[in-house]
């Protein structure tokens, strides 16, 4: 008998699925879900979610028939794990790709970026809606506010916090005190930020007079909620400096708070002021603190401690509820999703940043 | 007189280690003091609308009964959202660090974490203009085919504004927090276990589910907690989307409301008792979220005391 002989397979893989087996049911996954979507009427997502059902679908019942029900289950987990992946970036690039097609033509309008709202009255709207005349008004007022309050906000915050960090790390010691701050950092991280903005309005109600709302108010909100952030990026940056270098600080004499300042701080530079960049990009794009205590202004106001003022998020935010032009929100809306898009490259901006500081500027690693 | 230099530069470094250190105590000491002026101030300001008669509160049945349906609301689009960025967020976080390519894994933990980097208001407008107009046919067939279930009666709302669509956008902008969250726990499972339970024939998803997930149980769990945390309190999304009314079991027709939502909503145009009701309803809020992080932070700390004996 040669029939045992002919066999090439060698033992060790018998009854496992050949390595182009996920190939072969992709392919045919995708043109099985084709041949679906061409009978119900054809989309692009729904094709891709119906093949990667049957790719699953498929792949798990092959392997079940031929490596058994272990070798199955790892193969659905796989599939599980992969999908969730994929359903992950759906939203992210829904979002960017909706931001995008809906905010150039805002952008791209003449003056957007160098006029405020200042004049701009729902009977221009109209105008632009129903005869095509340009979309008048921009988000200068806007940028300016945002520009001034997260810069107050920084100033407050990156000292407060970096203090903080250091007395964690330099002085703390593990004392109850230390210990306390560490846990309640880590709470403030969780303060709602609308409740951070109504912290910043009760206490100003309490102190100046009630219905202030000023830029200096959001900026204290915004503190608030930047504070924690900046504590534990600059505690971690503290913490792996290496202690042979505040040793070697200490035998040559130098005081604690001139190695903190000297030797301490500058090798961990690069960290802190890519956490405190990273810091302003999560506070910038932050829309409920700032509406309950700024108020809205469609002029623009250079002066933080006096009078509303107007943010990128909140200008999106009225002009989506608010429309100009309540019969004609067209125009609003253009507004709206080019203030959003300045946003977005605003924040994906200082992230990049935030990169590129701790990158060149990291301390250099031997000689 | 010549004073000697070496005990006066001594003299100023005391100094100046001492205001050194008491400048960096009191900015800790400051922190400290910021949280509970959040907490003093809110019911300072509070106390006029729990103490006013019921009948001046909005709705004229006292601040209990104001603020009873949109803490239910807030609950609701809270659970909606973890329902659906739980499974998903440890399937990615799994994917980063169990499943893809080593060289990989850091681009695409990058990648998640730009769904935090977008804005709230972007969010917003997003679920608002483009998410709620997608999802009404699904409403629609929701209530044809489930409706006999009470959240999915019917009739749909036509324009999407739901609350079960805000819940999905929450649950977009809480899946990075579970995400890196759990990546980080589950790199952290010790290797030998993990090699152990391979060498002994487990496949991947075995080893997984005997060595990975034991081990980062109590990091998903307070992830999970975290990401309650942010799904309560966040305003934005919720504010655009919803369509917000009375409170309803139907997740499928406009009503609902939840807290942050109401006071960015009424806040600014607010005066008189009605701002000090708005302060008493983000104090409530305040104490909510407080209570869900400190649990979640308390379970981190436990974990981390043990852990680090591997």
């Amino acid at each position: 008998m040669t029939a045992t002989v002919v066999r090439k397979r060698s033992a060790l893989t018998k009854g496992q699925l050949p390595k182009f087996a996920p190939y072969i049911v992709l392919a045919v996954a995708l043109v099985v879900a084709a041949a679906i979507m061409a009978l119900i009427g054809f989309n692009a997502f729904g094709w891709g979610i119906v093949a990667a059902i049957l790719f699953a679908v498929g792949l798990v019942s092959w392997s079940g028939a031929v490596e058994g029900a272990r070798k199955a289950k790892d193969k659905l987990a796989t599939c599980l794990v992969v999908g969730a992946f994929l359903i992950a970036l759906l939203p992210l690039i829904s979002v960017i790709v909706t931001v995008l097609i809906n905010g150039i033509p805002g952008l791209i309008t003449p003056g957007f970026l160098g006029t405020s709202m200042n004049g701009v009255t729902g009977a221009f709207d109209n105008k632009a809606a129903e005869e095509g005349a340009p979309v008048l008004g921009g988000i200068y007022h806007a940028l300016m506010g945002t520009i001034q309050i997260t810069l107050l906000a920084t100033v407050i915050s990156v000292p407060v916090g970096l203090l903080t960090s250091i007395y964690l790390v330099e002085y703390g010691n593990d004392r109850p005190l230390a210990r306390a701050i560490t846990f309640f950092v880590d709470v403030m991280t969780g303060i709602p930020s609308i409740v951070a903005g109504l912290f910043a309005a009760a206490f100003f109600f309490a102190i100046v007079g009630p219905g202030t709302k000023t830029g200096a108010v959001a900026a204290v909100a915004l503190s608030v909620l930047m504070i924690p952030v900046v504590v534990r990026s600059s505690e971690e940056m503290l913490k792996i400096v290496p202690n042979e270098l505040r040793e070697a600080s200490y035998a040559l004499g130098v005081r604690k708070w001139r190695t903190i300042t000297k030797v301490v701080i500058p090798t961990a530079i690069s960290g802190i002021a890519s956490g405190v960049t990273l810091a302003i990009a999560r506070v910038i794009g932050e829309t409920a603190p700032i509406l309950v205590t700024a108020g809205f202004a469609t002029t623009i106001n250079n002066n933080v401690f006096g009078g509303w003022m107007a943010s990128l998020p909140t200008f999106i935010y009225t002009q989506i509820l608010n429309p100009t032009s309540p019969s004609n929100p067209g125009p609003s809306d253009q507004r709206a999703w080019g203030a959003a898009l300045v946003l977005i490259i605003l924040v994906m901006l200082l992230n990049l940043g935030a990169r590129l500081i701790a990158r060149m500027f990291a301390p250099k690693t031997g000689r | 007189m010549t004073t000697n230099s070496l005990t006066t530069s001594q003299g100023a470094g005391r100094a100046g280690d001492k205001v050194f250190s008491g400048a960096a105590m009191a900015a800790g000491c400051l922190i400290l003091a910021v949280l509970f002026g959040v907490a003093l101030f809110l019911v300072v300001q509070a106390i006029p609308a729990l103490t006013a008669p019921a009948a001046d509160i909005q709705g004229g049945h006292g601040f209990f009964a104001y603020i009873a349906p949109i803490v239910v609301g807030t609950l609701i689009a809270a659970v909606i959202a973890l329902v659906i960025a739980t499974p998903v967020a440890i399937g990615v976080a799994l994917f980063i660090s169990h499943y893809a390519p080593r060289r990989l894994a850091a681009g695409l933990g990058y990648v998640v974490d730009l769904l935090a980097a977008i804005p709230s208001v972007v969010y917003g407008a997003w679920g608002a203009a483009f998410l709620a107009k997608e999802i009404s046919p699904a409403y629609d067939w929701l209530a044809t085919y489930l409706g006999w279930i009470p959240i999915f009666e019917g009739p749909a709302s036509a324009t999407g504004k739901t609350i079960l669509t805000a819940g999905i956008v929450l649950s977009v902008m809480v899946l990075p927090i579970i995400t890196s969250l759990s990546r980080e726990i589950f790199l952290q499972t010790p290797k030998l276990h993990e090699e152990a339970a391979l060498a002994l024939g487990a496949t991947r998803w075995e080893m997984i589910k005997m060595a990975v997930l034991p081990f980062g149980r109590p990091g998903i769990i307070s992830a999970i907690m975290l990401g309650l945390g942010r799904a309560l309190g966040e305003t934005m999304a919720v504010a655009l989307v919803l369509s917000s009314g009375v409170l309803t079991a139907s997740l499928i027709q406009s009503g609902n409301q939840t807290i942050a939502a109401e006071i960015a909503l009424n806040f600014p145009e607010a005066s008189g008792l009605k701002v000090n009701t708005l302060i008493a309803a983000g104090l409530v809020l305040f104490v909510i979220t407080l209570g869900v992080n400190m649990i979640a932070r308390w379970i981190i700390t436990r974990h981390k005391e043990f852990s680090g004996a591997n």
